[in-house]
This record gives C-alpha cells, structure tokens and sequence, in this order.
C-alpha cells in the first residue's frame, strides 16, 4: 500500500506524485533525460515531425466536420462548403495540404540524418524500424488523404495504384475489386479509405510514435561523433552544477528551446507556404470534379511517393512490382545489411560516405525522373540506369561495410 | 551555486504562444459557427389568402413546425392574433412551452393538446393548462399583402415584442 | 558555423528537387512542341486579335491553302476596321442583331445567343468586325466545317455583305452597347450559354430561380437538362462547369487558352472569345468570386501570420541562448 501524506493539499506536486508518480515521470521524461550536447539542429526534426503530425490532425477536425464522404458530395463539400462557406473553412484546407507535402520533407530530412549519423545502428535497431512502420503509415495516410478531395488525381491516382494489387502476372482482378468494394473506385472505395484515414491509420500512427519514443528512451538519441557517452557520469557532472565540463544536457529546458527554436523558423516557411505557395501541395489537376471517363493528360503521385514509382516504371509489369517491393524492404532492413561496428557519421565511414550521397542524389533523379513524362526517351533512359542503381545500392552497402576498417574510439 | 533567475525570455516566449494559441481558438470558433447558407435559409415566406378557418396549416420555418390558424368569427378575440384585413390569424411556432413536444389540434375543442404531459392551449396560444409553463411562442414575422414572412421583423411583430406579447425564445 | 553549412546543405537538395519536379516538371508536360520536335512558345499578346496565332498555326501543319485564306480574311478585318463607322446608321443595322440576340433564352441550333449589352466594351474591335464577316474564322473553330456558313451564326455571312455596314454596326457597339460592367455581366455575357458555374446557381439557362414546390424545382432541371444536351450536340461534349477553373488552371493557360482556344486544346470546338484586355479582367475576376473566393482574405491574414511567427522566433532564439549560456 503506497503512503499518502494526510495532509498534502489536493492537486499539488506532492499530492501527484504520491497518486501518479508526477516528480518521477518529469525526471524521466523531461528534467533527467539526457541529451548529447553534441548535436546540431537536424536533431530537431523528430520534435517538428510530432508538431507537424498535431498540427494535420488539429486541421483535420475541422475539415472532418464538414467533409461529406460520398462520391456525389465530396468535391464540393470540400471546395465550395469549407473553401468558402466555413469560417477559416480555407485556412484549415491550405494547412492540411501543405502539411500532408512537407511532413514528408521532415521525414525525409530526419531519415537521411539517421543514415548519415548511423542511428539506426547498435542498439537502435527498432527505433529505426518503428521509424520505417511510421513512414509506411504516414504514406497510407498521405494516399488515402488524397483520395477525399475525389478530383481527377484523386480518382486517377486512385485507380491506378489498386490496380498494381494485380500483380502483374497473377492476375489477381478479384483482389483488385475486393479492395475497392467496387468494379471501379467508387463510393465504397471513397467512404472505407475515409474510414483508414480518419480513424484506423491515425490511431496506428500515434501508437507507433509511443514505440518510437519508448525505443529512444534506454539508447538515447546518438550525437554528432557516434560516440559512446556514459551518461551516469556525465549526468552527474551536470547535476553537480559542472555544465561545461558535462557531455549532456537535460531534454527540458535546455534541449528543448533548440527544438522551439528551430520550430519557429519551420513554421515561417510552412506559414509562407500554406499562404502564398501552395500549387506543389494542391495539384490544380485535383480541382478538376473526377471523371470517370476522362483520364487526365498526366498522372503522377505526390512528390514523396515519386522514386517509388520511378523504380516501378521502367520495367515490365512483373520485374516492375518486384523491383518495387525489394526498394521498400531494403530501406527497412538497412540496419542488418550494414555489417560495419562503426557508429560514426559518414564522413568518417570511408567508402559510405559515397555511399551516402550516392544514394541521396539518386533518390533525388529518381523523384523528378518519376514526374517526367516517360514518352520522353532522355528521361526513360535515366530514369531506367537510377532505377537499376537503386537496386544495386543495398547489395553494394553490404559489401562496402563488410570490408569497412573499424574505427578505434579514442577516449 | 544555483540562483534561480527568472526565466524572462520563457515567460515572454509563452505569452507571444498565448496570443498565438488564442488567435488560433478564435479560427476554431468562427468554423463552428453556422454557416451564412443556414443562417441564408431562415427566411419562409407563407401565403395565408387559401387558409381555411378552424383548419390548423402546419408549415416549416428553421427546422421548426409552424402552426397557422385562421380563427372564426366564435373564436374570441386575443391581442396574439395577427390581423389581416377582416381575418384573424393564430401563428406560433408549434412547440410545446413545456419540453419541445408537438401539440395536437382538436378542431371541435378549438385547443391544442399536448400527448407527452398533457399540456393544453387554446386557440389563440394561451397556456390553459398545466405543465405548460407559457403562451406557444410567436415567430418573427412581417406581413405583405396575404402573405407573411417569417423570420423578419415587421413592425406589427416589434409593437407585439414591445407590449411582451411576443418573446424571443 | 558548421550548423549553417549543414542547413546550407539540406536547403540546395530540397530546392533542387522543388525544382525539378515542379517549375521543370510541369514545363516538360504542358509544353507544345512542333513537328521537329522544338518547343512552340505559347504567349498571350494582350488580347488583341490581328489573326497572327491562326495563320502560324496553319502554317506549322504545313496547309497552304489553309495559310491564304486566313491571311486574306485578317487582313480584310484590319481593312475593314480603317472605315469609319456611322453609329446612327449601326444602329439599325443591330437591329438584325437583335433578331437572335433577343435574350429569350431559345437556342439556335447551337447555343443559346449570348446577350449583347455590354459587348462593344468587353469584345475586341478587329475580333467583333471579324465576328460579324465570318463567326467561325473569327473563332478559329473553321476546322469544323465545311463551309463556314454552317456555323449557328454563319448566316450572318449573307445577311451582312457591305464593309461599310459592319463598320457602322461596330462603331454602335462600341459607342453604345458597353459602359460599366460587372464582373458578373462580363462573365454571363462572354461565357454563360455554353458553360455553367454551379457554385453561383448559374447554369446554361441563366441564373436559377428559387422554387417553393419541388415540382418545379425538377421541371426546370429539365429544361436546363435539355439544354445541356443541345449544346453537348453542338459541341461535342459538354463544355465544363467552371466552379473551380482558376484554380484548375495556370493564369498562363487561361490567358492564352481564352485568346485562342486552339494553342492549347488544338482540335477543340470552343471558340475564341474575344474578349479584350479588360473584359477578360472582370471574367478572372469572376472566376476568382466562385473559385477562389478566399483570396482576399488570405492575402490579408498571411503577413500577419508570418510576421507573429517571426517573432516567435526572435523570442525562441534569445530563450534558447539563455538556456545554453553556461553550457560551453
């Protein structure tokens, strides 16, 4: 039975913390969780990435208040009711589109800098892999989202990608329509991707980020050097009042009014956006009603799901979805191909440093390559050679880390 | 040694996130206000010249039932009637002062009786009998020939709101 | 200073991939290309109408014949607009107008004729004479017939011969038939009868009344039903609702797409308007009332959010240095 102080006075620290542990759960979680003082503002993004996840689901509620998921409705629910009718009906709209593109711009960045830093090794293995469960459910949000509007793109895309359920020489149609509940996608198909996307998904994101940030916990975030910090010492030397001398600082305050920081300058580049630079975000394409009947001249995905289709694209339809399915399980298994001890930044990793950029630049010619229109033969070939590279870039980490010299970690 | 300074730039970053956040609960509040095409619809315009006396015509106006009666020449006079020309007119909004139920018109008694607690009115609107607590409430109106709007205020329903005949509900 | 390098970094390969896959992108797609293969630059010229675009297009297909006789129709519209234009006389001539542009909502064969209040002020001059000497070259949709007197309004061709006529006719127009107008009546005028605007209750037939009984609401969706069809048959499809066009389009394509339909849709039915500079104003501004209608609004509250969020992030800075100051 724990002990309650009679007289501790109702809701203050004392009297929460004998009821829900309030003094132990802010020094695990805020005032004793050590952060390395070695990073830079890249760090920040994991913070900026839950902002901006609020921030979709705030905008959300208000669109959910006055979208119609029916197929004879949603069009103009969404850009004549809240566009125009709802107070700050557009504002809501303009958010969400333009944070459902730039969330993704965060994931990216965050990725590249676990690659980078090799965060995603020893002992973090699952905060890597619940980051890869986020990111597939974060793009099952972002494609189920988009289908709402129900404008051209909407269906198109919509079409286009159940189709690849197909399987290629499989040839399973039947699954094709099971998914859609519907020869075509049609209402069925509208109101269950409105049911992922407004409920199912997002629960599955916010548990994710719960693991995510349990897996984080016990392997602290790592630092700019790699380098194997003993927190009990250097938490001690900090609570000792020896700041300077101390590799650490707390997560709250110190760490984060970095993280602020950087979040004030992100949202001056959001707000920029959702107000003035918006078109990247809101395909005019999507505020054409969806027609059945009429394909639009060009189809193409959201930016971030671009390399993805551009490795889909070039190859016949079976070598396609192979070479489709390989390039998302790659990403995923990153932390078992790389067989190197090293946790160090790239820059140190000899031959993965190119690795690294390699792979950056060829994701980056694989997205344009994938909004290009592939009639033209320039882009069909470069697109083809960046698809192939992709592929080649999981077996040639495999080996580069195999023969990677070990780093001797000074003291 | 510590010295527990104030955190001047945290209280000044929080109170810049405070007028943000209130900025932002304004937005929301002005989204879950009705929207101009609801508040557009409020407007019905009835025309009273086919009415028959002693035969209760139920419109709609705001998602709410109407009653209009035109009264006959036995029917006592009441200062809720709305005079038109030589007739005489009863028009409420037909729901229960007491808890929202719809009355029911009994012609031969010239009375509305309400089925959930036995409420009763008569035909001029007056609370006869108990649980009604008060008159079945008079809509705004304007009148225009044989036709009345409800929804605007004319100046027959302002003398009413005046003399406390009429009451916003 | 090794932070600034890293975001130095990050933003040139977020920028280079904005780049490359939108403003490259989106040129690759949308551009028209001849048949060597080089780019055909498709710019608006101010809404004026000297039939330069009609003869280059026919001159890319490579049809001379086509190529004479549209240089000797424009430049019979330019000779035709030197003549001096009597308005009192024009105004019996419109007469003959009115005839069918009698605002009774009949369709012609066609389209419903559009109504004529405000046309001397939102049409072209030289696109209004060659209106007047032949509907379909004026329009750029010749491709479509055989010969030009089939087009609804074609028998104009015979009805009006004399230049002189048509310059008189012009000139009461242009002196008579324009003053101030709305963006609305530029909009009803220029595009009404073969588009609707669901979003403002507009549809082929004009605006939508209000309907007490149901019955009369569904007696008139059928007229306007009707009318759909006629002018699906006329043009070959329906011409779209235009609820959500400005936003649906580049401004670059609705310029040059409303100067001359065919730089951008080569084949279509729709005819070119000829709308001038300011009529093609107050039709985007139109446009910009039912499909954009949030602009203003956004355009007022941006510099403010923006400007708080600066702030913010002043005060975020200074706090995030007081909280590292003993740290280094």
């Amino acid at each position: 039975m724990a002990k309650f102080d009679e007289n501790a006075k109702p809701f203050t620290n004392k009297w929460l913390d004998e009821r829900i542990g309030l003094n132990t759960l802010k020094r695990v979680l805020n005032t004793e969780y050590w952060i390395p003082k070695d990073i830079n503002f890249l760090w920040a993004m994991g913070m900026i990435l839950a902002a901006t996840f609020g921030i979709l689901l705030i905008s959300g509620i208000f669109l959910l208040m006055y979208y119609k998921p029916d197929t004879n409705l949603a069009f103009d629910s969404v850009n004549y009711t809240i566009m125009s009718e709802v107070g700050y009906g557009w504002l809501w709209r303009h958010i969400h589109g333009v944070g459902a593109s730039l969330v993704f711009l965060i994931i990216y960045i965050h990725m590249f800098t676990g690659i980078y830093y090799g965060s995603y090794k020893r002992g973090r293995e699952l905060i890597w892999l619940s980051g890869m469960g986020l990111f597939v459910a974060f793009s099952a949000e972002a494609f189920s989202g988009y289908m709402l509007p129900w404008g051209q793109m909407s269906y198109w895309a919509g079409m286009v990608i159940t189709n690849l359920f197909s399987g290629g020489s499989l040839e399973a149609y039947g699954l094709v329509e099971w998914i859609r509940g519907d020869y075509v996608p049609g209402d069925a198909y509208l109101t269950r991707f409105f049911m992922l996307h407004v409920l199912l998904i997002p629960l599955v994101i916010i548990g994710l980020i719960v693991l995510h940030f349990g897996t984080l916990r016990l392997p602290h975030v790592n630092n700019q050097e790699g380098a194997d910090i003993d927190y009990e010492e250097s938490a001690a030397l900090y609570k000792a009042g020896k700041k300077k001398e101390s590799k650490v600082i707390p997560f709250s305050p110190v760490f984060l009014s970095k993280d602020i920081f950087v979040m004030g300058v992100y949202f001056i580049l959001f707000f920029y956006l959702v107000f003035y630079h918006f078109n990247f975000a809101m395909d005019p394409v999507n505020f054409d009603p969806a027609d059945g009947l009429k394909t639009p001249a060009h189809i193409y995905p959201e930016w971030y799901f671009l390399w993805s289709y551009e490795i889909l694209r070039p190859f016949s339809k079976d070598v396609g979805l192979i070479a489709f399915a390989l390039s998302q399980l790659a990403f995923i298994f990153l932390p078992f191909i790389d067989r190197s001890p090293n946790v160090a930044p790239a820059h140190k990793r000899g031959l993965f440093q190119i690795w690294f950029w390699v792979l950056l630049i060829d994701m980056i010619v694989l997205t344009a390559m994938g909004k290009l229109p592939p009639t033209n033969e320039t882009f069909a070939a470069i697109g083809w050679y960046s698809a192939v590279l992709f592929l080649f870039m999981g077996p040639a980490l495999f080996v580069i880390t195999i023969f990677e010299k070990k780093i001797e970690k000074g003291a | 040694m510590e010295k527990k300074r104030r955190d001047f730039m945290g209280m000044a970053l929080g109170a810049c996130a405070a007028v943000g956040g209130v900025g932002a609960l304004y937005a929301a509040k002005r989204s879950w206000d009705p929207l101009p095409s609801v508040k557009a619809a409020g407007f019905t315009t009835i025309d009273l010249s086919a009415a028959k006396p002693n035969v209760l015509n139920v419109e709609k106006w705001r998602g709410k039932p109407i009653f209009v009666l035109k009264k006959t020449a036995d029917m006592p006079e009441d200062k809720r009637d709305i005079i038109i020309g030589s007739d005489r007119f009863h028009i409420s909004i037909g729901l229960c002062t007491h808890l929202g139920c719809i009355p029911a018109y009994k012609a031969g008694e010239h009375k509305f009786l309400c089925a959930c607690h036995g409420g009763e009115f008569d035909a001029s609107g007056n609370d006869v009998k108990a649980p009604a607590p008060s008159p079945l409430v008079i809509p705004p109106f304007k009148l225009d020939g044989m036709k009345i709007v409800l929804g605007e205020e004319g100046p027959e329903y302002k003398k009413m709101l005046a003399d406390g005949i009429a009451v916003i509900a | 200073m090794r932070e600034l390098k890293i975001l130095a970094v990050v933003v040139f390969f977020s920028l280079l991939t904005y780049y490359l896959v939108e403003p490259y992108a989106h040129h690759q797609m949308h551009m028209k290309v001849d048949a060597n293969g080089d780019e055909i630059h498709i710019e608006s010229h101010g809404f004026t109408y000297d039939g330069a675009a009609d003869i280059a297009e026919a001159e890319r297909k490579g049809d001379e014949v086509l190529v004479s006789k549209k240089k000797a129709f424009w430049s019979k519209v330019v000779q035709i607009s030197k003549i001096k234009g009597d308005v009192v006389v024009g105004e019996a001539s419109f007469a003959l107008c009115i005839g069918c542009h009698n605002g009774a909502n009949f369709n012609m064969g066609g389209a419903i004729p559009p109504n004529l209040d405000h046309v001397g002020g939102i049409y072209d001059k030289n696109y209004l004479i060659a209106l007047i000497k032949d509907p379909a070259m004026a329009g750029n949709v010749d491709h479509k017939y055989k010969n030009t007197i089939e087009h609804p309004m074609g028998r104009i061709q015979v009805m009006m011969t004399e230049d002189q006529q048509i310059a008189d006719v012009v000139a009461y127009m242009i002196a008579k038939k324009a003053g101030e107008v709305s963006p609305k009546e530029a909009f009803n005028e220029a595009c009404v009868r073969c588009h609707a605007m669901r979003y403002v209750n507009v549809t082929q037939l004009g605006d939508t009344p209000k309907f007490k009984h149901e019955k009369d609401e569904l007696a008139y969706k059928i007229k306007v039903i009707e009318e759909q069809d006629a002018v699906k048959a006329y043009m070959g499809k329906l011409p779209q609702d235009l609820s959500m066009m400005i936003r649906a389009r580049s401004e670059h394509f609705m310029e040059t797409f409303v100067e001359n339909p065919q730089s951008q849709l080569p084949g279509t039915s729709m005819p070119r308007v000829g709308l001038n500079q300011a009529g093609y104003d107050k039709v985007k501004a139109y446009l910009t009332e039912a499909g954009d209608p949030s602009k203003k609004a956004r355009e007022k509250l941006g510099p403010w959010v923006i400007a708080f969020f600066v702030l913010f992030t002043i005060l975020a800075f200074f706090w995030k240095k007081s909280m590292w100051r003993d740290l280094h």
